[in-house]
């Protein structure tokens, strides 16, 4: 009935108000939610000496999950783009062995393959060069005998673990961006460049690679910040990242409100300036596009 | 290699996609400096026989020569001669993440091992050639189609390429960009490059072609100069092409 009045209405509606009818459902309401919250708990943070405490003793472990993100996130686009290339390779060898690769890591929990990389894998690997050592020292190569003989898997930090953990994860996911990302280049452009006398490998690198990269930017932005969460399965490991901080705080403090509100406004946060960013660059790009 | 030899040697060509036999067959020679164009319905196998010469598509059986030498599965030898073989497609191919100037120079330096200088310079001239050198800044996609060909075209010559092939050039195109096209390639014919060029531009293919062949089925039907072919086509099957093309 109401929606009937509306239509009905004999009141001439103004171009001004369409426009601005318009403007309040496109307005992002949601941000607003957000801003509300986090500017929320910030204020609890300096009106509050419960909260300050807890966001004092939090925030210490900021640098741990930003830094373990990047470096993860750096090695991940490394593996992931060999493992993508890999997954189109004309090679069966190289293309099942890619392949391989990413249906393992797709099959298996994350939480599960961070226990497995840390606790089975990297001891294993180790295990493996320091056997080695042993054999080059019986066959004659003291020097590359000893730098493998006296790698201990005790000193391999449980930092650098995750971190391999959580590259060798992602690099499985965003193995399948670039593959896609390659896809999507019509085969015109292969054909042009080996028309012109381009190896195969030139074509990849000057051709196909930047147009595939720069299609898939807004979906590795995206990829990051699911990164920056995930991040938080690494407190299994006692890294001191702001999740295992906080684990520590509510052990010794009891003040799991506090605490666990902190925590998860501090990752919000993170992840909304973020995906405000992929949504800038997704927006440039549509625009360069169109012109 | 002597002069008198053969610029492109085809010989018994197949070429098959699955059960599909798009190249039946074909023996052709096209001699230096000479002008041929390949007529025919779509689906005749023109296109596919066109990129067969430059290894697009690599042949089921028969023999290929450029300039003397036979194509292999070498791609080392394979990127040699396409170097030496330029290829204008239907749909431009340039590539839209660089300017024109870049798509102009970037072979030129990572295939030839030009240095930049001597490919901007190269790139200038080939681009002034076809009347579009205001534009070396712009991309691609900033262009009208007749201009985007004309790059390609560009793009193809600025390696100095001993052939040149053109896969159907103009049929992307909207019909008053067609004209600046194909006068682009009736100046290079008056240069004397060696050229063969699929096309349904039975205007051009007139003035231009020392040699008309025409294809059906995958198979060469007729070849002859284009006085004798537009005027005195030997075979049934031509006269019907002529007839449905010329009639439009």
């Amino acid at each position: 009935m109401a929606v009937k009045l509306t239509t009905n209405s004999a009141i001439p509606i103004s171009l001004t108000s369409i426009n601005r009818r318009k403007r309040l459902r496109d307005y992002p309401w949601w941000l607003a939610g957000i801003l509300m919250l986090v500017l929320g708990t910030f204020a609890l943070i300096v009106s509050d000496d419960n909260f300050r405490d807890a966001f004092a003793f939090i925030k210490i472990g900021l640098g741990v999950t930003i830094s373990t993100t990047f470096t993860a996130f750096g090695i991940a686009l490394g593996i992931g783009l060999l493992a993508g290339l890999g997954r189109i390779s004309s090679n069966i060898l190289i293309k099942n062995i890619a392949t391989l690769y990413i249906e393992l890591v797709r099959g298996i929990p994350m939480l599960v393959l961070i226990f497995f990389v840390a606790i089975v894998a990297v001891p294993g690997i180790v295990a493996g060069i320091n056997a080695l050592g042993e054999l080059l020292s019986k066959s004659g190569f003291p020097v590359l005998a000893d730098i493998f003989t006296s790698i201990q898997i005790k000193e391999v930090p449980m930092n650098f673990r995750a971190i391999t953990a959580l590259a060798v994860t992602y690099g499985a996911f965003l193995a399948e961006i670039f593959r896609a990302g390659i896809e999507s280049i019509g085969k015109g452009q292969m054909e042009a460049a080996r028309s012109q006398g381009m190896s195969n490998v030139q074509a990849m690198r000057y051709i196909i690679l930047p147009q595939a990269i720069r299609n898939v930017l807004p979906a590795l932005g995206n990829d990051f910040i699911s990164m920056l969460k995930d991040s938080s399965l690494v407190s299994v490991l006692a890294v001191r990242d702001i999740t295992q901080v906080t684990r520590l705080y509510t052990g010794q403090t009891f003040r799991y409100v506090e605490a666990y509100t902190t925590l998860a406004v501090l990752y919000l946060t993170m992840t909304v300036i973020l995906s405000l960013m992929v949504k800038t660059i997704e927006g440039k790009l549509r625009r360069n596009e169109q012109s | 290699m002597s002069n008198l030899e053969p610029m492109i040697v085809i010989r018994n060509l197949y070429k098959s996609f699955g059960t599909i036999e798009a190249v039946n067959g074909v023996n052709l020679t096209v001699d230096r400096g000479k002008v041929v164009v390949v007529i025919g319905p779509s689906g005749s196998g023109k296109s596919t026989l066109l990129r067969c010469i430059n290894h697009l598509e690599v042949e089921t059986s028969g023999e290929i020569w450029i300039d003397g030498e036979r194509l292999t599965h070498d791609q080392k030898q394979l990127n040699r001669i396409r170097a030496d073989v330029g290829m204008v497609f239907q749909h431009f191919n340039l590539y839209p993440h660089l300017t024109v100037m870049e798509n102009l120079t970037l072979a030129q330096q990572i295939v030839r091992g030009r240095g930049k200088a001597e490919a901007i310079e190269i790139a200038e001239q080939q681009l002034s050639r076809v009347g579009i050198l205001g534009k070396r800044d712009r991309f691609p996609s900033q262009l009208s189609g007749g201009q985007q060909q004309r790059v390609a075209i560009a793009r193809a010559l600025s390696m100095k390429p001993k052939i040149m092939l053109f896969d159907e050039p103009t049929s992307a195109l909207d019909p008053e960009m067609i004209k600046e096209v194909l006068d682009v390639m009736l100046d290079l014919v008056k240069d004397g490059i060696t050229m063969v060029a699929v096309t349904h531009e039975m205007g051009f293919a007139r003035r231009a072609a020392d040699e008309i062949v025409f294809m059906d089925n995958g198979v060469i039907i007729e070849k002859a100069n284009p006085e004798t072919f537009f005027t005195q086509p030997q075979s049934e099957r031509t006269r019907q092409f002529l007839s449905q093309i010329l009639n439009k």
